[in-house]
């Protein structure tokens, strides 16, 4: 994103401090109340006039929380099918992406059109047969039904992206590195690849956080404990302890941190990735 | 010129590569939307062999035989038309108020957007503590005020703006869209308002909402298909292991009643037939915004078609 160009600032926007100040305390607050319920005990939760700081704060609704369920399995889980999810994005999309926007071939853009239609497809519209089939396979209850599509394709989306990425690399550097008898695969992994880090990373980062995030495919596909995602832990952890909050605060504290560790890392390429995604959609 | 081999040898590799699209798009797309249609004309379940129905399915939607259909219509109904607008207005506020010289405004931009980075899941349960109708801190505020406490998630009546209410504090994602296409508008058209003695609203209205018409018109349009969606925060925040949708199926939005039909009561059948209805209203929508779009939005450079 573009700054806007460093001038002198005047103070004729003073006044535009107190609202934003106010609602970026509005915004934050949720945080606040999360990360202050997780740090007392349940008696205090009660009191008719709660306090705005914990008086005698401490860690151990986390120690109990965390240990009342398996939390460490369910985030090994999520780790596991998010990594495979963002590889397997990664790799097909850009593939696809590469034969879309570098390779001549006769059907070339008369199947990306076709492929362009699942481009919106809302998951509710498939998500019946996609059971029926992965139950038929005998690969329901595992991560194969979460991560499979990442690897056929990874999203049309992803490869509208990318596609849009590749058309900007100029063609002679792929030319010339078949001239000197370069195979496509080389030319691929060695040339463009490299020069695609910056969509890379945003396709990568927005693919996780999808993944990490998603609820209703892990609902619908994940039915035993041991298999369970965080998100599916955590409204499990919901059911079984409900008004318990300061046990369910820090585990929803513990849920939240990854995810505010990417945005901290990482948050000037998802700024641009939700730029990209929303003014070529 | 490239030799004929050559050329054949690019075809082999361009087929090569789009191979795991072609066939994703055979096996998790068009299958399945093809699957889906069959579906939803029979009654099909597991482990039952299924029987051809008819449009039975979709009759028995509309003769009243479920009434929680048109619960889940009506809810879904409300929940849209109440939270596309709010959210739109409220990051186009946010975007405009960013788009300032100000100080720190990496800082402001970072605090209201924050709440999207959070797993859904995970901040609907920061709600419903915040809203919890006796010892949440909203109503003890709201107490304090001398007002009388809503029930919020727990009334028929306020379940859905309390979730409409939530999704205006998930903005952040048009907010930054907005603020992208803020700083696109080009200098020189207030510049030229300003000649003219234009004020801040004049620029506003002559300006700023023309040219930013396109992404007015993308979020309103996205959001109606991500609204008619929802499933996440009704399945977190009224729904257990024994009950979906909340009191009176106040909350059972249109996914959420799918995925009821098709995983609790194991009618799959019947739920794709659903899902093909909403699936139909998603499209006919989309085509009615695209429709008279031209009448609505701006285009520098003239039409296009």
């Amino acid at each position: 994103m573009s700054e806007m160009p460093r001038k002198p600032r005047s103070l004729a926007g003073w006044f535009l401090y107190p609202p934003l100040i106010l609602l970026a305390a509005v915004f934050l607050f949720p945080f606040y109340w999360m990360l202050k319920t997780s740090l007392v005990d349940l008696g205090s939760i009660f009191e008719p006039t709660p306090s705005l700081i914990p008086r005698s704060p401490s860690l151990s609704n986390y120690v109990t929380a965390l240990t009342m369920f398996p939390f460490g399995r369910f985030f090994v889980n999520s780790l596991i099918v998010a990594v495979l999810t963002v590889m397997g994005t990664l790799l097909s999309a850009s593939m696809c992406a590469f034969s879309f926007s570098r390779l001549r071939w006769k059907w070339r853009s008369k199947v990306f059109s076709v492929v362009l239609t699942g481009m919106m497809l809302p998951f509710f519209v498939v998500m019946i047969p996609q059971f029926i089939m992965w139950r038929f396979l005998g690969l329901t209850d595992g991560f194969t039904p979460l991560i499979a599509p990442a690897w056929f394709g990874g999203g049309v989306f992803n490869i509208f992206l990318l596609r849009q990425f590749f058309l900007g690399i100029p063609p002679e550097l792929d030319e010339a590195a078949i001239m000197d008898g370069a195979s496509y695969l080389r030319v691929f992994f060695q040339i463009i690849l490299p020069l695609s880090k910056p969509a890379l990373i945003v396709v990568g980062l927005l693919t996780f956080l999808a993944s990490w995030n998603d609820y209703l495919a892990p609902l619908i596909f994940i039915t035993s404990e041991q298999k369970y995602t965080l998100m599916l832990g955590l409204n499990m952890f919901l059911g079984g302890y409900t008004a318990q909050w300061n046990y369910l605060m820090a585990a929803t504290c513990a849920i939240v941190l990854p995810s505010l560790v990417i945005f901290l890392v990482a948050q000037r390429y998802l700024l641009e990735g939700i730029v990209m995604t929303g003014l070529k959609g | 010129m490239p030799s004929r081999s050559a050329r054949r040898h690019e075809a082999v590799a361009g087929w090569a590569f789009a191979a795991p699209v072609i066939l994703g798009w055979i096996i998790f797309v068009a299958g399945p939307v093809l699957a889906t249609l069959l579906l939803s004309l029979s009654d099909y379940t597991v482990g039952a062999s299924p029987r051809f129905l008819g449009l039975e399915n979709y009759q028995r939607f509309f003769t009243s035989a479920d009434p929680s259909f048109f619960a889940s219509v009506r809810a879904t109904a409300l929940y849209s038309l109440l939270s596309v607008p709010a959210c739109v207005a409220v990051s186009f506020g946010l975007a405009l108020l960013l788009n300032t010289k100000i100080r720190m405004r990496g800082l402001f931009r970072a605090a209201l957007f924050l709440p999207v980075i959070i797993p859904l899941a995970a901040s609907s349960v920061i709600w419903m503590w915040l809203f919890q109708p006796d010892f949440g801190v909203v109503n003890f505020v709201i107490r304090t005020l001398g007002l009388p406490p809503p029930l919020w998630l727990a009334s028929e009546r306020t379940v859905i703006p309390t979730m409409v209410l939530m999704n205006v504090w998930l903005t952040g994602n048009s907010m930054v869209i907005f603020l992208a296409a803020l700083q696109g508008v080009p200098r020189h058209l207030y510049e030229a308002l300003e000649v003219d003695g234009g004020n801040a609203f004049h620029k506003l209205i002559y300006v700023t909402l023309p040219m930013i018409s396109p992404t007015i018109f993308f979020t309103v349009v996205t959001g109606f298909i991500n609204a008619l969606q929802a499933f996440v925060q009704p399945a977190i925040m009224t729904s257990d292991a024994y009950h979906a949708g909340g009191p009176n199926n106040s909350s059972l939005l249109y996914v959420l009643f799918i995925y009821r039909e098709a995983f609790r009561f194991s009618k799959l059948g019947g739920a794709s037939a659903a899902a093909v209805l909403l699936f139909a209203v998603i499209g006919g929508l989309t085509w009615f915004f695209f429709r008279f779009s031209r009448s609505l939005v701006y285009y520098e450079g003239g039409e296009r078609s």
